[in-house]
């Protein structure tokens, strides 16, 4: 399952001014793994992903996604890489059908092939019956598993996703994490998956890399760091206690 | 190119039935309609009785009746058409937090602003050609005159210009709504560019001549030399503005009795009556050599516009918040 490289970062910097939102960081993801992004408010997660989609520069260093570099072949791997933006946004007067349709659309998927997937994957996140109701309509966790639909309506090989349960409720928390997880054991995809809501990462994440300030202070298996930093081999240590750690340190 | 086709159809299926097109349209074809039927019937009256002289179906298009004429109506509400189609494109989006998904999808950015500006000129070339057909086909009614070769051609160019005239004010409400995160900041800075253009660059050319060739009374009269030098100072500063532009170029292209675009013309009663004599319509071709660096610049503006919108859209970063 695991083996190829599908992230990779060589130093990647990313300034505002005299603000360095991403300092040098490297990174390696392999294929088919899930991967969990960490960090507090503004410690520059988002505009890590922003770097490997191809919509912002960076200040030097280079990205290798999808064996693409974003900067100058955005093309090439938007065609191959679904991002769900936090808190997502949809046209609101358009029904949830038609909102696919026109992404599938933008990534030349039409007639029956896009209509099946359609289908196939309104029945996956569960909203096959509100297919025809405006998205205006929707409620948060509606309109989350919508933006999961959208994203995987053009068959990506990897998924960015930035907190994508954040404002759902237990239930829906639930139901989302048990279909990344699925997606990620089903249909190979690799996920890549920024959150500050530990216990979740924990639950579906292989590794884990924890930025702070635009450093990356920690990345590997949630064992491993827990090994390393709380000094545990036990069962009863949570993510929370090895960010925590880090996060005092930093 | 596929991007702009697909963005193109979605922005012109919003425009339709969008509640904004419906007005609009209602609204320039009503004060159409009733222009032309005033006009039309003025110049009912006066024809009866009379052989109808040529080029008398412009008049529809250009004389003033009671309120003001057609060209005059489009000259004002034009720019307002633009801006309003244009002033929330982008930042619309923005809000809706849809632009990050869009540009995270395999078409290439600039195909975003480029469907958007073009979906806009389509609709008001809709609108205009709409207008324009709808008040002939009423005038061919109501003053009895069916269009010649030139007075269709003149008209064709009429449109024309007055659509680049249009796409100007969208490239502008375009370009802020990139700029201005808010709606009502872009559509306001938009109609303060129009306020500004309309009113204040003539107001501005007065002032300045003054200043610069004042025109003072002697006792021999007005210096002739004064005047001259008043007047083209007057007329270099106010064509800054893309409203001179385009009622001088639309003004002489749908009225082929003026043989130039200055509208001072320095002469005596005699001479004035000696050239009327002899006066007859400038044919097509003239006029259109006398209007087409007005079309230049117009044309000019409308790509520098649309091209600091291009870059500035290109440059930007799409963050979600």
């Amino acid at each position: 399952m695991k083996g190829q490289i599908i992230v990779e970062t060589e130093d990647l910097t990313k300034k505002y001014g005299s603000r360095t939102a991403v300092d040098h960081l490297n990174i390696k993801i392999e294929e088919g793994e899930v991967f969990g992004f960490l960090g507090p408010n503004g410690a520059g997660k988002t505009t890590t992903l922003l770097m490997f989609l191809g919509l912002t520069e960076p200040t030097s260093g280079r990205a290798k996604v999808i064996g693409f570099d974003p900067t100058r072949e955005p093309f090439k791997v938007k065609e191959k890489v679904g991002y769900l933006p936090e808190n997502v946004g949809f046209y609101d007067d358009m029904d949830a059908r038609q909102n696919l349709r026109y992404i599938a659309k933008l990534n030349r998927i039409s007639g029956e092939v896009s209509e099946k997937r359609i289908d196939y994957w309104l029945e996956m996140v569960g909203l096959s019956e509100e297919s025809t109701k405006k998205v205006g309509t929707f409620s948060k966790g509606m309109r989350q598993r919508l933006g999961i639909a959208e994203v995987l309506i053009k068959e990506p090989k990897l998924v960015f996703l930035d907190e994508p349960t954040i404002g759902l409720d237990p239930d829906g928390t639930n139901r989302m994490l048990d279909l990344i997880h699925s997606l990620s054991r089903e249909k190979n995809i690799t996920l890549f998956l920024s959150s500050h809501l530990l216990d979740q990462v924990q639950r579906i994440c292989d590794r884990v890399g924890i930025m702070i300030n635009g450093n990356l202070v920690a990345i590997g298996p949630i064992e491993e760091l827990a090994k390393k930093k709380l000094g545990l081999d036990q069962q009863d240590y949570t993510l929370e206690e090895i960010y925590m750690k880090y996060f005092k340190e930093a | 190119m596929y991007g702009i086709l697909t963005i193109f159809r979605k922005e012109m299926g919003d425009h339709f039935n969008s509640l904004r097109f419906l007005l609009i349209s209602a609204l320039i074809v009503m004060v159409g309609v009733i222009i032309t039927s005033m006009v039309g019937m003025a110049i009912q009256e006066e024809l009866k009785g009379m052989a109808k002289p040529s080029l008398i179906f412009l008049l529809l298009f250009t004389s003033t009746g009671k309120l003001f004429s057609f060209v005059q109506f489009i000259g004002f509400f034009g720019p307002l058409l633009g801006i309003f189609l244009g002033f929330d494109s982008i930042n619309r989006e923005r809000v809706s937090r849809t632009l990050s998904k869009l540009v995270s999808q395999p078409i290439f950015r600039d195909s975003i602003i480029n469907a958007k500006f073009l979906s806009g000129v389509a609709i008001i070339a809709i609108i205009l050609v709409a207008t324009v057909l709808l008040i002939s086909g009423l005038g061919i009614r109501l003053v009895g005159v069916v269009p010649g070769v030139e007075e269709v051609s003149r008209l064709v160019i009429y449109v024309v210009i007055s659509l680049l005239y249009i796409s100007f004010w969208l490239g502008i409400s375009i370009l802020f709504s990139v700029i201005f995160k808010s709606a009502a900041t872009s559509a306001l800075a938009s109609l303060a560019i129009w306020i500004f253009f309309s009113f204040f660059v003539s107001l501005g050319a007065s002032v300045l001549s003054d200043a610069v060739a004042p025109v003072t009374q002697t006792a021999s009269g007005v210096d002739a030399e004064m005047l001259i030098r008043h007047e083209r100072i007057q007329r270099l500063t106010s064509l800054v503005s893309p409203m001179t532009l385009y009622s001088e170029a639309t003004t002489t292209i749908l009225d082929p009795m003026r043989k130039t675009t200055r509208t001072l013309i320095l002469m005596g009663p005699l001479e004035r009556f000696s050239m009327s004599r002899f006066q007859s319509p400038l044919p097509l071709l003239e006029s259109i050599f006398i209007v087409i660096p007005h079309l230049i610049s117009i044309v000019a503006i409308t790509l520098l516009c649309f091209g600091i919108c291009y870059l500035v859209f290109m440059r930007q970063e799409i963050r979600t918040v």
